[in-house]
């Protein structure tokens, strides 16, 4: 039976589906603008998240008016509860994208420090997350959100190796790389923030899947060995 | 069945919502040291003590209980378990059987032609079948409050005397105590201490049915039964019968038949689901309401049918 509460949850999920396709857009144009040393990309992500801003509040407000008025129960309440947390992780990954425009607004006045590969690598890691995390929810498909979950690690060591490159390599060696160094080093902390942010999508996703909170827990997780035929 | 209600009632902490075990043990002791040693000591102790406790406070059993109506199997093979002092919220689409088992804990089904019925219900270890047990002492201990409230055509005061009255207590004093303490206990009196010898048709729906409440509580049951006890009333009425479930569970065991589905999420500690007369999940209401675990109670309370 096709319940009013469901077309309602699919304008719900279409337009989390629009908003997830928007930050990733401004993953893209964050790093783009920084492989190119273009401050006029760097500023459109900055100017677009007003958008993102607004779809945020929207998106919220709705979620919100129906719970208000459906009171749902179970799975839609958990799909609901989950659409609101993916929400508003989108939103913090989008205020990254701007905290990262605004290193690349910083640095496109000088020269740049080394030939960026792992960052741009990291990027494209925190795009592939985000859009695997949407997707799963879309899909509903928990081993994608466990993937995405487990994915995370990668990530985080990408992220430790660029650091520690900048400071050892650089900033230790010459005192005047520094205001180079630095907004590098932030921009990649807030990538690896960003694949944090899908992460927490995954495990939501999870949570709605399955009913079982994963969050916090994720030494708990594994990989599922290939499963006996059952 | 059974493990599971049990271990679901033993993780419910009363007070929190966080489980205490999280809370570090400086705050939770205000400074106390106690070694890891004595600490498990301590949980596996307190328990052992919940578990007998839980063992012990099963205020209803319902063991492979069947109920015919002529050829007609309303119910097929129940077996559920209800702890003293706790609320138990019945839902399922009409005609599942719900008000029928309602109805067979003070065996109000006795009065239809025709009715056949296996298995046990013991109520404080008492079997309620038993042919030696009298009906009307039963009906004493599980009282009932129907959808449509119905007050005798009396005086406020007499509605709520009247079961003492039956029973043979003649001591007014008495009697004015226990009818006072009734209404309070109701939650009705601060609007009827006034007007006490007044029609009880003057009443407002929403007081009618606390004034039945009233009534019901007046000769001190143990079990309340409610058959839909809101469903006719406006939501403010409504609101005050739920809070005064809230209330009364601390001293009554009570089982409440509704079919809106958000009251028994409120009121109940346990949900259960019937459907076509068989008893499909019984567990904790949190759980029945965000996790249920069959595909059918999950339709059901979502609206997919019903």
């Amino acid at each position: 039976m096709e319940r009013h509460l469901d077309e309602e949850m699919e304008i719900v999920k279409n337009d989390l589906l629009k908003m997830g396709i928007m930050v990733e857009e401004a993953i893209q144009n964050s790093i783009e603008a920084l492989k190119k040393q273009d401050a006029r990309l760097a500023s459109k992500v900055i100017s677009d998240d007003e958008r993102i801003d607004e779809m945020d509040n929207q998106i919220e407000e709705k979620i919100i008016d129906l719970l208000a008025l459906f009171q749902p129960f179970a799975g839609d309440l958990r799909f609901l509860t989950t659409a609101m947390h993916i929400n508003s992780e989108l939103e913090r990954i989008a205020d990254l994208t701007v905290n990262i425009s605004q290193r690349v607004l910083e640095l496109s006045e000088q020269p740049m420090l080394k030939p960026l590969i792992d960052i741009p690598k990291l990027a494209a890691r925190a795009k592939h997350m985000v859009r695997e995390s949407i997707d799963s929810f879309i899909k509903h498909d928990e081993k994608q959100a466990l993937d995405v979950i487990l994915s995370d690690k990668e990530s985080n060591q990408l992220r430790t190796m660029v650091i520690q490159e900048l400071i050892y390599d650089y900033m230790v060696k010459d005192a005047s790389t520094v205001t180079r160094a630095v907004p590098l080093l932030l921009l990649t902390r807030d990538l690896e923030r960003i694949c944090d942010h899908a992460t927490a999508i995954a495990e939501d996703v999870i949570y709605m899947v399955q009913a079982k909170m994963v969050k916090h827990h994720r030494a708990d997780l594994k990989k599922p060995k290939s499963q006996k035929a059952e | 069945m059974t493990k599971l209600y049990m271990e679901s009632l033993k993780e419910k902490s009363p007070k929190s919502t966080i489980d205490q075990s999280t809370i570090p043990d400086a705050i939770q002791d205000r400074g106390k040291s106690m070694s890891d040693k004595d600490k498990q000591k301590k949980d596996s102790s307190a328990e052992n003590t919940k578990r007998k406790e839980l063992t012990e406070n099963l205020k209803i059993t319902v063991r492979n209980f069947n109920f015919y109506y002529g050829p007609m199997q309303a119910l097929k093979n129940i077996n559920m378990e209800v702890v003293t002092n706790t609320v138990v919220g019945i839902i399922g689409p009409s005609g599942c059987g719900k008000s029928t088992f309602l109805r067979c804990f003070n065996r109000m089904n006795d009065t239809i032609a025709d009715i056949r019925y296996e298995g046990d219900i013991h109520i404080d270890g008492q079997h309620i079948f038993d042919k030696n047990l009298d009906v009307v002492d039963l009906r004493r201990k599980v009282g009932m409050v129907f959808q449509k409230s119905n007050p005798f055509p009396k005086s406020i005061f007499e509605n709520v005397a009247y079961g003492m009255k039956i029973n043979g207590v003649k001591d007014k004093n008495k009697i004015a105590a226990t009818v006072e303490r009734s209404l309070k206990h109701a939650a009705i009196w601060d609007e009827v201490k006034d007007r006490l010898n007044k029609s009880a048709f003057a009443l407002s729906g929403g007081q009618q049915q606390r004034l039945c409440i009233a009534r019901a509580l007046a000769v001190e049951p143990q079990v309340l039964l409610l058959d839909e006890p809101a469903s006719a009333l406006d939501p403010i009425a409504t609101s005050k019968i739920e809070e005064l479930i809230h209330e009364l569970k601390k001293d009554y065991t009570i089982l409440i038949v509704t079919h809106n589905m958000q009251q028994a999420a409120r009121v109940s500690d346990y949900t259960a689901f019937f459907m076509l007369g068989e008893l499909y999940e019984y567990d904790q209401t949190n759980k029945i309401f965000t996790n249920p675990s069959r595909k059918i109670t999950e339709d059901y309370v979502t609206g997919r049918f019903g």
